[in-house]
Protein backbone atom coordinates (compact mmCIF):
# COMPACT_ATOMS: atom_id res chain seq x y z
CA UNK A 1 0.00 0.00 0.00
CA UNK A 2 2.87 2.47 1.28
CA UNK A 3 4.41 1.59 -2.46
CA UNK A 4 1.32 2.65 -4.28
CA UNK A 5 1.10 5.62 -2.59
CA UNK A 6 4.83 6.35 -3.20
CA UNK A 7 4.06 5.39 -7.12
CA UNK A 8 1.35 7.96 -7.39
CA UNK A 9 2.99 10.90 -5.46
CA UNK A 10 6.17 10.58 -7.74
CA UNK A 11 4.44 9.91 -11.30
CA UNK A 12 5.88 13.23 -12.47
CA UNK A 13 8.82 13.67 -14.39
CA UNK A 14 10.94 16.75 -13.97
CA UNK A 15 13.96 18.17 -16.81
CA UNK A 16 16.44 19.81 -15.04
CA UNK A 17 19.48 21.41 -16.38
CA UNK A 18 22.62 22.55 -14.83
CA UNK A 19 23.19 25.94 -15.25
CA UNK A 20 26.80 28.10 -14.47
CA UNK A 21 26.02 30.24 -11.98
CA UNK A 22 22.79 29.66 -11.00
CA UNK A 23 22.54 25.55 -10.53
CA UNK A 24 19.88 23.33 -11.80
CA UNK A 25 16.89 24.56 -13.36
CA UNK A 26 13.94 23.29 -13.97
CA UNK A 27 12.69 23.22 -17.76
CA UNK A 28 9.50 21.34 -17.74
CA UNK A 29 7.88 19.04 -15.40
CA UNK A 30 4.86 16.87 -16.05
CA UNK A 31 3.10 13.62 -15.83
CA UNK A 32 4.19 11.10 -18.50
CA UNK A 33 0.87 9.20 -18.67
CA UNK A 34 -1.22 13.07 -20.05
CA UNK A 35 -0.83 13.47 -23.42
CA UNK A 36 -0.24 16.70 -23.25
CA UNK A 37 2.00 16.66 -20.52
CA UNK A 38 3.96 14.04 -22.60
CA UNK A 39 3.86 16.36 -25.49
CA UNK A 40 5.50 19.42 -23.40
CA UNK A 41 8.08 17.02 -21.67
CA UNK A 42 9.27 15.67 -25.17
CA UNK A 43 9.54 19.01 -26.96
CA UNK A 44 12.19 20.26 -23.94
CA UNK A 45 13.98 17.27 -23.90
CA UNK A 46 14.43 17.91 -27.95
CA UNK A 47 15.30 21.31 -27.32
CA UNK A 48 18.26 20.71 -24.77
CA UNK A 49 19.46 17.87 -26.78
CA UNK A 50 19.26 19.92 -30.61
CA UNK A 51 21.29 22.75 -28.12
CA UNK A 52 24.08 20.53 -27.70
CA UNK A 53 23.21 18.82 -23.87
CA UNK A 54 23.89 15.57 -22.63
CA UNK A 55 20.89 13.67 -20.55
CA UNK A 56 21.18 11.81 -17.89
CA UNK A 57 18.65 10.02 -15.86
CA UNK A 58 20.05 8.94 -12.08
CA UNK A 59 19.14 5.67 -11.49
CA UNK A 60 19.41 3.10 -8.19
CA UNK A 61 20.52 -0.28 -8.99
CA UNK A 62 18.82 -3.76 -7.56
CA UNK A 63 21.50 -3.81 -4.55
CA UNK A 64 20.37 -0.32 -3.73
CA UNK A 65 23.83 1.41 -5.76
CA UNK A 66 23.17 4.70 -7.41
CA UNK A 67 24.18 5.21 -10.82
CA UNK A 68 23.59 7.62 -14.11
CA UNK A 69 22.54 6.20 -17.56
CA UNK A 70 22.93 8.33 -20.62
CA UNK A 71 19.86 8.68 -22.51
CA UNK A 72 19.57 10.26 -26.31
CA UNK A 73 16.26 10.24 -27.17
CA UNK A 74 12.75 10.49 -24.55
CA UNK A 75 11.70 7.07 -25.69
CA UNK A 76 15.12 6.31 -23.78
CA UNK A 77 13.97 7.31 -20.17
CA UNK A 78 12.38 5.24 -18.03
CA UNK A 79 8.38 6.17 -17.82
CA UNK A 80 8.87 6.02 -13.98
CA UNK A 81 12.14 8.66 -13.84
CA UNK A 82 11.71 11.56 -11.81
CA UNK A 83 14.43 13.99 -12.93
CA UNK A 84 16.76 13.79 -16.32
CA UNK A 85 19.36 15.77 -15.38
CA UNK A 86 20.88 17.64 -18.76
CA UNK A 87 24.12 18.73 -18.49
CA UNK A 88 26.91 20.44 -21.33
CA UNK A 89 29.10 18.12 -23.42
CA UNK A 90 32.32 17.20 -21.66
CA UNK A 91 35.19 18.97 -23.09
CA UNK A 92 38.74 18.06 -23.03
CA UNK A 93 39.89 20.94 -21.04
CA UNK A 94 43.03 22.18 -19.15
CA UNK A 95 41.84 24.75 -16.67
CA UNK A 96 44.23 26.96 -14.81
CA UNK A 97 46.69 25.40 -12.99
CA UNK A 98 45.48 23.99 -9.04
CA UNK A 99 48.76 23.75 -7.99
CA UNK B 1 6.80 102.37 -11.16
CA UNK B 2 5.78 98.69 -9.70
CA UNK B 3 4.60 97.91 -13.28
CA UNK B 4 7.99 98.86 -14.90
CA UNK B 5 10.35 97.03 -12.20
CA UNK B 6 8.16 93.95 -12.66
CA UNK B 7 8.69 94.12 -16.05
CA UNK B 8 12.20 94.37 -15.81
CA UNK B 9 12.88 91.78 -13.68
CA UNK B 10 10.22 89.52 -15.95
CA UNK B 11 12.56 90.13 -18.97
CA UNK B 12 15.74 90.02 -16.15
CA UNK B 13 15.05 86.28 -15.71
CA UNK B 14 14.32 85.60 -19.10
CA UNK B 15 17.57 86.51 -20.40
CA UNK B 16 19.42 84.69 -17.68
CA UNK B 17 17.05 81.74 -18.19
CA UNK B 18 18.58 81.50 -21.91
CA UNK B 19 21.73 82.14 -21.12
CA UNK B 20 21.94 79.10 -18.26
CA UNK B 21 19.75 76.79 -20.60
CA UNK B 22 22.65 75.36 -22.81
CA UNK B 23 24.45 75.02 -19.46
CA UNK B 24 21.51 73.23 -17.82
CA UNK B 25 20.75 70.71 -20.38
CA UNK B 26 24.17 70.16 -20.94
CA UNK B 27 24.89 69.01 -17.54
CA UNK B 28 21.55 67.64 -17.25
CA UNK B 29 22.09 65.03 -20.40
CA UNK B 30 25.40 64.52 -18.54
CA UNK B 31 24.10 63.16 -15.40
CA UNK B 32 21.30 60.87 -17.63
CA UNK B 33 24.42 59.25 -19.34
CA UNK B 34 26.42 58.53 -16.43
CA UNK B 35 23.22 57.12 -14.38
CA UNK B 36 22.89 54.85 -17.69
CA UNK B 37 26.56 53.84 -18.14
CA UNK B 38 26.73 52.94 -14.04
CA UNK B 39 23.50 51.11 -14.67
CA UNK B 40 24.65 49.43 -18.03
CA UNK B 41 28.08 48.43 -16.02
CA UNK B 42 25.78 46.90 -12.90
CA UNK B 43 24.04 44.72 -15.25
CA UNK B 44 26.59 43.67 -17.47
CA UNK B 45 28.80 42.81 -13.87
CA UNK B 46 25.83 41.12 -12.84
CA UNK B 47 27.97 41.01 -9.28
CA UNK B 48 25.55 39.55 -6.51
CA UNK B 49 27.50 38.40 -3.88
CA UNK B 50 25.01 35.41 -2.64
CA UNK B 51 24.26 34.75 -6.17
CA UNK B 52 27.33 31.59 -6.57
CA UNK B 53 26.93 30.44 -2.82
CA UNK B 54 23.21 30.11 -3.52
CA UNK B 55 24.05 28.25 -6.50
CA UNK B 56 26.26 26.22 -4.75
CA UNK B 57 23.70 25.61 -2.18
CA UNK B 58 21.26 24.09 -4.91
CA UNK B 59 24.07 22.51 -6.43
CA UNK B 60 25.41 20.64 -3.34
CA UNK B 61 21.41 19.12 -2.44
CA UNK B 62 21.19 17.71 -6.21
CA UNK B 63 24.29 16.00 -6.08
CA UNK B 64 23.02 14.69 -2.33
CA UNK B 65 19.54 13.48 -4.11
CA UNK B 66 21.60 11.73 -7.11
CA UNK B 67 24.55 9.96 -5.08
CA UNK B 68 25.02 7.12 -2.69
CA UNK B 69 25.06 8.86 0.88
CA UNK B 70 28.43 7.12 1.13
CA UNK B 71 29.60 9.34 -1.67
CA UNK B 72 27.89 12.07 -0.39
CA UNK B 73 29.48 12.13 2.86
CA UNK B 74 32.90 11.77 1.33
CA UNK B 75 32.23 15.03 -1.06
CA UNK B 76 31.72 16.36 2.00
CA UNK B 77 33.91 15.57 4.37
CA UNK B 78 37.29 15.68 2.19
CA UNK B 79 35.77 17.86 -1.01
CA UNK B 80 36.24 15.46 -3.78
CA UNK B 81 34.58 11.96 -4.46
CA UNK B 82 35.98 8.47 -5.31
CA UNK B 83 34.51 6.88 -8.20
CA UNK B 84 35.59 3.07 -9.03
CA UNK B 85 36.76 2.27 -12.84
CA UNK B 86 36.09 -0.31 -15.23
CA UNK B 87 32.51 -0.21 -15.20
CA UNK B 88 31.75 -2.06 -11.94
CA UNK B 89 32.13 -1.68 -8.40
CA UNK B 90 34.89 -2.97 -5.98
CA UNK B 91 32.63 -6.15 -5.60
CA UNK B 92 33.08 -7.28 -8.98
CA UNK B 93 36.77 -6.32 -8.77
CA UNK B 94 37.84 -2.59 -9.76
CA UNK B 95 41.44 -2.37 -10.22
CA UNK B 96 41.43 1.04 -10.35
CA UNK B 97 39.71 3.97 -9.29
CA UNK B 98 38.97 8.07 -10.36
CA UNK B 99 39.23 10.91 -7.60
CA UNK B 100 36.85 13.59 -9.07
CA UNK B 101 37.69 17.10 -8.00
CA UNK B 102 35.59 20.17 -8.57
CA UNK B 103 37.09 21.85 -11.64
CA UNK B 104 40.37 19.79 -11.56
CA UNK B 105 41.27 17.24 -13.63
CA UNK B 106 39.84 13.70 -12.84
CA UNK B 107 42.78 11.71 -11.78
CA UNK B 108 43.03 7.92 -12.06
CA UNK B 109 45.06 5.93 -9.45
CA UNK B 110 45.13 2.36 -8.17
CA UNK B 111 43.71 1.81 -5.09
CA UNK B 112 46.38 -1.03 -3.94
CA UNK B 113 49.24 0.80 -4.12
CA UNK B 114 47.79 4.46 -4.35
CA UNK B 115 49.98 4.47 -7.34
CA UNK B 116 48.62 7.99 -9.60
CA UNK B 117 48.06 6.50 -13.14
CA UNK B 118 46.73 9.93 -15.25
CA UNK B 119 44.95 13.00 -15.00
CA UNK B 120 42.19 13.55 -17.27
CA UNK B 121 41.38 16.67 -18.04
CA UNK B 122 37.69 17.49 -18.61
CA UNK B 123 35.11 20.25 -18.37
CA UNK B 124 31.65 21.10 -19.10
CA UNK B 125 31.49 24.63 -20.74
CA UNK B 126 28.69 26.25 -21.31
CA UNK B 127 28.61 28.28 -24.30
CA UNK B 128 25.56 30.35 -23.51
CA UNK B 129 26.80 31.75 -20.65
CA UNK B 130 23.83 32.68 -19.63
CA UNK B 131 25.07 34.64 -16.59
CA UNK B 132 28.42 35.43 -17.31
CA UNK B 133 30.32 32.66 -16.76
CA UNK B 134 30.50 29.49 -18.24
CA UNK B 135 31.64 27.46 -15.24
CA UNK B 136 29.23 25.25 -13.09
CA UNK B 137 29.05 25.45 -9.51
CA UNK B 138 31.60 23.27 -8.00
CA UNK B 139 28.75 20.28 -7.26
CA UNK B 140 27.43 20.79 -10.23
CA UNK B 141 30.86 19.88 -11.98
CA UNK B 142 31.31 16.99 -9.55
CA UNK B 143 28.06 15.55 -10.50
CA UNK B 144 28.23 15.72 -14.87
CA UNK B 145 31.69 14.11 -13.64
CA UNK B 146 29.82 11.63 -11.85
CA UNK B 147 26.82 10.70 -13.88
CA UNK B 148 29.11 10.98 -17.67
CA UNK B 149 31.32 8.38 -15.39
CA UNK B 150 29.07 6.31 -14.12
CA UNK B 151 27.05 6.22 -17.55
CA UNK B 152 30.02 5.86 -19.76
CA UNK B 153 33.06 5.91 -18.85
CA UNK B 154 35.01 4.99 -21.84
CA UNK B 155 33.08 8.31 -23.64
CA UNK B 156 34.15 10.17 -20.90
CA UNK B 157 37.92 8.98 -20.76
CA UNK B 158 37.84 9.58 -25.01
CA UNK B 159 36.97 13.74 -24.70
CA UNK B 160 39.19 14.35 -22.08
CA UNK B 161 43.07 15.27 -22.57
CA UNK B 162 44.95 12.66 -20.72
CA UNK B 163 47.76 13.86 -18.89
CA UNK B 164 50.79 12.04 -16.90
CA UNK B 165 49.85 12.90 -12.97
CA UNK B 166 50.89 16.00 -11.74
CA UNK B 167 50.34 17.87 -15.20
CA UNK B 168 47.84 20.06 -13.05
CA UNK B 169 47.24 18.73 -9.60
CA UNK B 170 50.24 18.42 -7.37
CA UNK B 171 50.87 14.83 -7.03
CA UNK B 172 51.62 15.45 -3.10
CA UNK B 173 48.45 16.81 -2.65
CA UNK B 174 46.61 13.78 -4.43
CA UNK B 175 48.58 11.49 -2.26
CA UNK B 176 47.87 12.92 0.95
CA UNK B 177 44.29 13.25 -0.35
CA UNK B 178 44.12 9.58 -1.03
CA UNK B 179 45.57 9.07 2.61
CA UNK B 180 42.73 11.22 4.40
CA UNK B 181 40.36 9.38 2.22
CA UNK B 182 41.71 5.94 3.85
CA UNK B 183 41.04 7.48 7.21
CA UNK B 184 37.75 8.36 6.64
CA UNK B 185 36.91 4.95 5.76
CA UNK B 186 38.54 3.52 8.74
CA UNK B 187 37.10 6.03 11.23
CA UNK B 188 33.60 5.85 8.98
CA UNK B 189 33.63 1.55 9.26
CA UNK B 190 35.06 2.32 13.24
CA UNK B 191 31.83 4.33 14.02
CA UNK B 192 29.38 1.93 12.06
CA UNK B 193 30.86 -1.04 13.82
CA UNK B 194 30.09 0.68 17.25
CA UNK B 195 26.71 1.65 16.06
CA UNK B 196 25.83 -1.94 15.76
CA UNK B 197 25.09 -3.38 18.85
CA UNK B 198 26.60 -6.83 20.35
CA UNK B 199 24.56 -9.67 19.80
Amino acid sequence: MRARVFAIIRSTMRLLRLKPGHGEIVLAEGDVEVPEQERELIEAFRRELDAGMWAAVPTETSSGRREAEYVKSFADVPRDAERVIFFPRAAGGAPGSSR
Amino acid sequence: MWLALGTAAVVLLALLWELARPRLASALARSRAGAAARRERAAQSGYDPGRERRAEQRARALLRSCVDEETWAMYRDLGFLRVWGGLGDRAQGASYAYLVYPHKPIVAYLPQTRELLNEYCVAFPDHTKPYGSARLPDSDDVLAKWMALSADERHLIAEANMHLPGRQIDPERVRRDLLRLARWERERAARSADSVPAA
